[in-house]
């Protein structure tokens, strides 16, 4: 129940779990920026941008990503009793 | 050169093995309950649907036309994937808590279980999802058409088409085995989840194994590779901002909304744990399946003659530099990408149409009380497979009339923004609660007919359905409808204009209608349940007043998920209630359980209706809800009120604790005043004796019988004060005291208490304020005085500096005024402070002083009956005692 009792401060581990869970839900935020941007890329330049450049960006961008991902869900724990996601330290839901 | 026949014998063993591996998986999950099924990487594996056979071939040629936006494609569900802790797991734990059965399920349950949206949502992706499965007969057909052009493949010139509808039935009829073993659709179709993740595995091998082939079998390297794509057209693409954004965005909503995706992602979900896995496993998959697709289109573009189909790259590379064997590896992974996906798309239509299509119709078409009589569990089976049977036969229908033409891709993306207007309504539907039906409804409907009119009817070409008239100036000449330039907006590709007008009047009017209009109580209720499911996952409560007998209902769950199974639920539910026997008491608890778990076979509007049928009251009403509130509130308020309680009990506890460490205190200091007493007692009585005996004998001069007679007189007097004090006490604890009221000042009382002290010996010294002091007062005064002498001569007595000083300190505001006694001897330490104040208690070595340790107590006592107070004022460097008189009665002077 909400509002009943609110955690305002968390131990160490779990504030790191708490953490975990912005990062999983910040990552996705950054890929989309990151993604998009080759639009900003100065395609029209003398001799353009070889496409060699793109793959390496996108590819190495989407490997870093997986990579993070693999990582994230590696440590992340579905937490059983704390499933409320009560908006505390900065955990906004 | 591979003849057809072989080509036919492959073919046909593959499909042989999936049915194997289909059987096996059912066995195997039959055996011990599908552990090793349950597994993050079949899951993983079976999400690769979403590459079909328009990724497998399509990929090549997107990228051939169209450089590197075939990425986009992926980029999307990639965002997705590693969104997960987003959208995904909450879609899944609503999928679970729920028992959602398809994407129809999902807005129909949320938006009040409402059968309009169920239907609404169904045909949406009925007529989105048919192209699709169209373009994947095709697919088939035309990579058989490829070996069919090859010299000497022994092909006869017969009709393609025959092969689709061999497709198509044998599709059917794995469909029909593997997909309605199970009436619940919420337990696992794990035949079909195991060929599909097989399938997966195939497809991307023979991916990987052409792309391997183009990169070191024919251009030497990656270095070599690159070169190449430098040197290719692909070099003069550049990426157009409003196709990429776009693209990337449609693909994300397409993952998220696609029936075939809803099914392997939340309704074959085994365990919320397998998308932490997913996250990054799924995006790897299809990074290594576009890995290698611009080598192979810019191969395919450098070796085949101009005009080759570059849809069939993937093929026609590996037949034109002879590698058979590499040839029919990639037509059974393209064979593999284009059955996976028709099966569990099928699977997941025919969920729809059953349940939400015929279900209903057949429910209102019977009389009341038909869960009962007829056979339900037979016409819901019944009903899915001939839904399977008729969306199969509308793809290869659909194929035929398409005339099998048009570019792979082309129609991918219509399909795709044909089913992402359930978007905004699912997004909306798990996250904000305002969302509601008619707000929902109205925009898919609207973000339907856009569609449609822009980008669907157009795709048949112009002139078959929309005639060149209306494509080049608008129905009835209206420019600003012309189908790919709504509102004169000419600058947009056809996909992207129909994606964004589409989904931003199907947005804009779910958020205005939901805004202005009021939701029904169901509606408010599943959209709690949806939007907080991480806060309460027991599951959504039905209403209901009870008209139903346990025994209809068991009756009907029995036709719907079994005997045995209905049986045992109903078993267990009697059981939790107490009851022996079969039949529990209908609760509302037994009647929610039970239509979640008919939800799971034939979707919530129709399990909400059958268990309306019976229990015949299927509306909640405000009222309800408000109760169920309530009910919650109490609940919170009595949690409250225990932890009030417990904290409560704490505080008494504490205090008697210290009550029980003060008696025992008191107890020994009793005993030792009990002593002290007795020693007081006769301490005068032996003087009194001896010197009576003294002057009974008579023989003393008349001088010392005038001293012993003053002696035996003080010892008489001194007993009489203890007595004085004890019986002084006695009156003021019981209360018994008069109270005599006179005005005066305070210096005068303290003047006469200094006074009567008798600090004759002038060893004291006295500090005064007698500005301070010239304040009225209206109390007792000779009380007052009594108490003011104690505190003066306890100093006197009991101060044990070399030069003893008493401040007396007055200060005070319009409620109080307070007056210490400051003196500069040792300070009292805790315990005595507490103790001070009890009657017989004396600080321990001063018994010298001759008080029987009564004084302060009969201070307090005093104090009180006067309505003020005394205490020990600690930190002011010496003993030190505050005596506040209040103000209520006595008025200030000046």
């Amino acid at each position: 129940m909400r509002g009943a009792r609110r955690i305002e401060y968390l131990e160490r581990d779990t504030y790191r779990q708490r953490r975990l869970r912005d990062a999983a839900r910040i990552l996705p935020v950054f890929a989309t920026v990151l993604f998009f941007l080759p639009l900003f890329w100065d395609w029209q330049a003398a001799g353009g941008i070889r496409p060699s450049v793109l793959i390496v960006y996108l590819f190495g961008l989407w490997a870093a990503l997986i990579a993070l991902s693999a990582l994230i869900s590696h440590l992340i724990r579905f937490s059983d009793t704390d499933e409320s996601d009560a908006p505390t330290e900065g955990d906004d839901g | 050169m591979i003849s057809f026949n072989l080509l036919i014998l492959v073919s046909l063993a593959y499909v042989v093995f999936l049915f194997l591996v289909a059987f096996a998986a059912e066995r195997r999950a039959k055996r011990d309950s599908g552990q090793w099924l349950r597994n993050p990487l079949v899951y993983t594996l079976s999400l690769s649907i979403y590459c079909t056979a328009w990724t497998f071939y399509g990929a090549v040629g997107y990228a051939a036309r169209s450089g590197f936006e075939y990425l986009t494609i992926y980029l999307g569900p990639t965002i997705i994937m590693i969104g997960w802790w987003w959208i995904l797991r909450k879609l899944v734990r609503i999928g679970k808590t729920q028992r959602i059965t398809s994407v129809a399920d999902l807005i129909s349950s949320r938006f009040g279980k409402s059968t309009v949206l169920g239907v609404l949502v169904t045909v949406l992706a009925v007529v989105g999802t048919t192209p699709y499965i169209a373009l994947q007969l095709q697919s088939v057909t035309q990579s058989l058409a490829v070996f069919a052009a090859e010299p000497g493949s022994g092909w006869d010139g017969r009709d393609f088409d025959s092969a689709a509808v061999w497709i198509a039935v044998g599709l059917a009829v794995f469909t029909l085995i593997f997909g309605t073993r199970n009436l619940d659709v919420n337990e696992r179709h794990h035949g079909v989840v195991m060929a599909v993740a097989v399938e997966a595995v195939v497809k991307l091998f023979a991916l990987v194994a052409v792309g391997v082939f183009v990169i070191w079998g024919m251009a030497g390297g990656v270095a070599e590779m690159l070169a190449r794509i430098d040197a290719a057209v692909i070099a003069d693409w550049h990426p157009v901002p409003h196709r990429w954004v776009g693209l990337i965005f449609l693909s994300a909503a397409a993952f998220l909304t696609l029936p075939r995706m809803f099914q392997v992602m939340v309704v074959e979900n085994a365990d919320e744990k397998h998308l932490a896995t997913a996250s990054w496993a799924f995006p790897l998959y299809v990074l290594i399946m576009s890995l290698f697709v611009v080598p192979i289109a810019v191969t395919g573009l450098a070796l085949l003659p101009e005009g080759s189909n570059p849809d069939l790259f993937v093929l026609t590379i590996p037949l034109a530099t002879g590698n058979e064997g590499l040839a029919i590896l990639s037509f059974l992974g393209g064979f593999s990408s284009a059955t996976s996906m028709v099966i569990v798309a099928t699977i997941a239509l025919a969920t729809m149409v059953s349940n939400h299509i015929i279900a209903p119709i057949w429910l209102s078409s019977t009389q009341k009380g038909a869960a009962l009589s007829g056979d339900v569990r037979g016409v819901i089976v019944l009903s899915r497979r001939l839904s399977i049977a008729v969306i199969l036969a509308l793809g290869y229908l659909y194929f035929r009339l398409s005339g099998g033409g048009g570019a792979l891709a082309a129609i991918g993306l219509i399909s795709f923004a044909g089913v992402v207007q359930v978007l905004p309504a699912m997004i909306a539907g798990i996250f904000w609660r305002g969302a509601n039906r008619i707000g929902a409804g109205t925009g898919i409907v609207i973000g339907f007919v856009i569609w449609a009119w822009t980008l669907f009817l157009p795709s048949f070409g112009a002139g078959a359905v929309l005639s060149e008239f209306v494509m080049a100036e608008g129905p009835f000449g209206l420019a600003w409808l012309r189908p790919y330039a709504l509102f004169g907006i000419t600058g947009l590709d056809p996909v992207i204009h129909a994606v964004f007008w589409s989904i931003f009047f199907n947005t804009a009017a779910l958020v205005i209608l939901s805004v202005l209009t009021f939701p029904n109580p169901m509606e408010r209720l599943q959209g709690a349940q949806f939007v907080n499911v991480f806060e309460h996952s027991a599951g959504a409560r039905t209403w209901s007043q009870g008209a139903a007998r346990a025994e209809d209902l068991l009756v009907m769950a029995q036709r719907i998920i079994g005997h045995a199974e209905a049986q045992e639920m109903f078993r267990q539910e009697a059981r939790a209630q107490g009851i022996d026997g079969y039949l529990p008491e209908v609760t509302p608890e037994l009647i929610g359980r039970l239509e979640r778990t008919l939800s799971g076979s034939v979707g919530a509007a129709t399990a909400h209706a059958m268990v309306g049928q019976l229990t015949g009251s299927a509306a909640v009403s405000v009222e309800d809800l408000i109760a169920v509130a309530d009910e919650t509130a109490q609940i919170v308020e009595y949690s409250n009120q225990l932890e009030a309680k417990s904290a409560e009990q704490d505080r008494t506890a504490r205090a008697l604790r210290e009550a029980n460490e003060k008696l025992t205190a008191i107890s020994i200091q009793k005993d030792a005043f009990l002593s002290q007493i007795s020693h007081e007692l006769r301490t005068p009585m032996t003087s009194i004796r001896s010197f009576s005996e003294i002057l009974r004998e008579g023989e003393i001069d008349a001088e010392a019988r005038g001293r012993f007679a003053g002696i035996i007189h003080d010892e008489a007097t001194r007993l009489t004060r203890l007595l004085d004090d004890l019986l002084d006490l006695s009156y003021l604890e019981n209360g018994q005291v008069q109270l005599d009221v006179g005005r005066g000042t305070l210096a005068s009382v303290l003047d006469r208490a200094v006074m009567a002290a008798g600090l004759s010996d002038g060893r004291l010294v006295l500090h005064r304020d007698a500005a301070r002091e010239a304040v009225v007062i209206e109390t007792d005064l000779e009380r007052l005085a009594q108490v003011f002498i104690n505190l003066v001569s306890n100093a006197a007595k009991y101060c044990d500096a070399a030069r003893p000083e008493l401040t007396i300190r007055v200060s005070g505001d319009a409620e109080a005024c307070q007056v210490d006694f400051i003196d500069n001897g040792t300070p009292l330490d805790a315990d005595a402070q507490v103790l001070i104040f009890e009657k017989f208690s004396r600080l321990a070595d001063e018994s010298k002083a001759g008080g029987a340790g009564l004084g302060l107590a009969i201070c307090r006592q005093i104090m009180e009956s006067l309505g003020g107070e005394i205490a020990y004022l600690p930190g002011q460097g010496g003993p030190a005692f505050r005596v506040t008189l209040r103000r209520t009665v006595r008025m200030a002077a000046q």
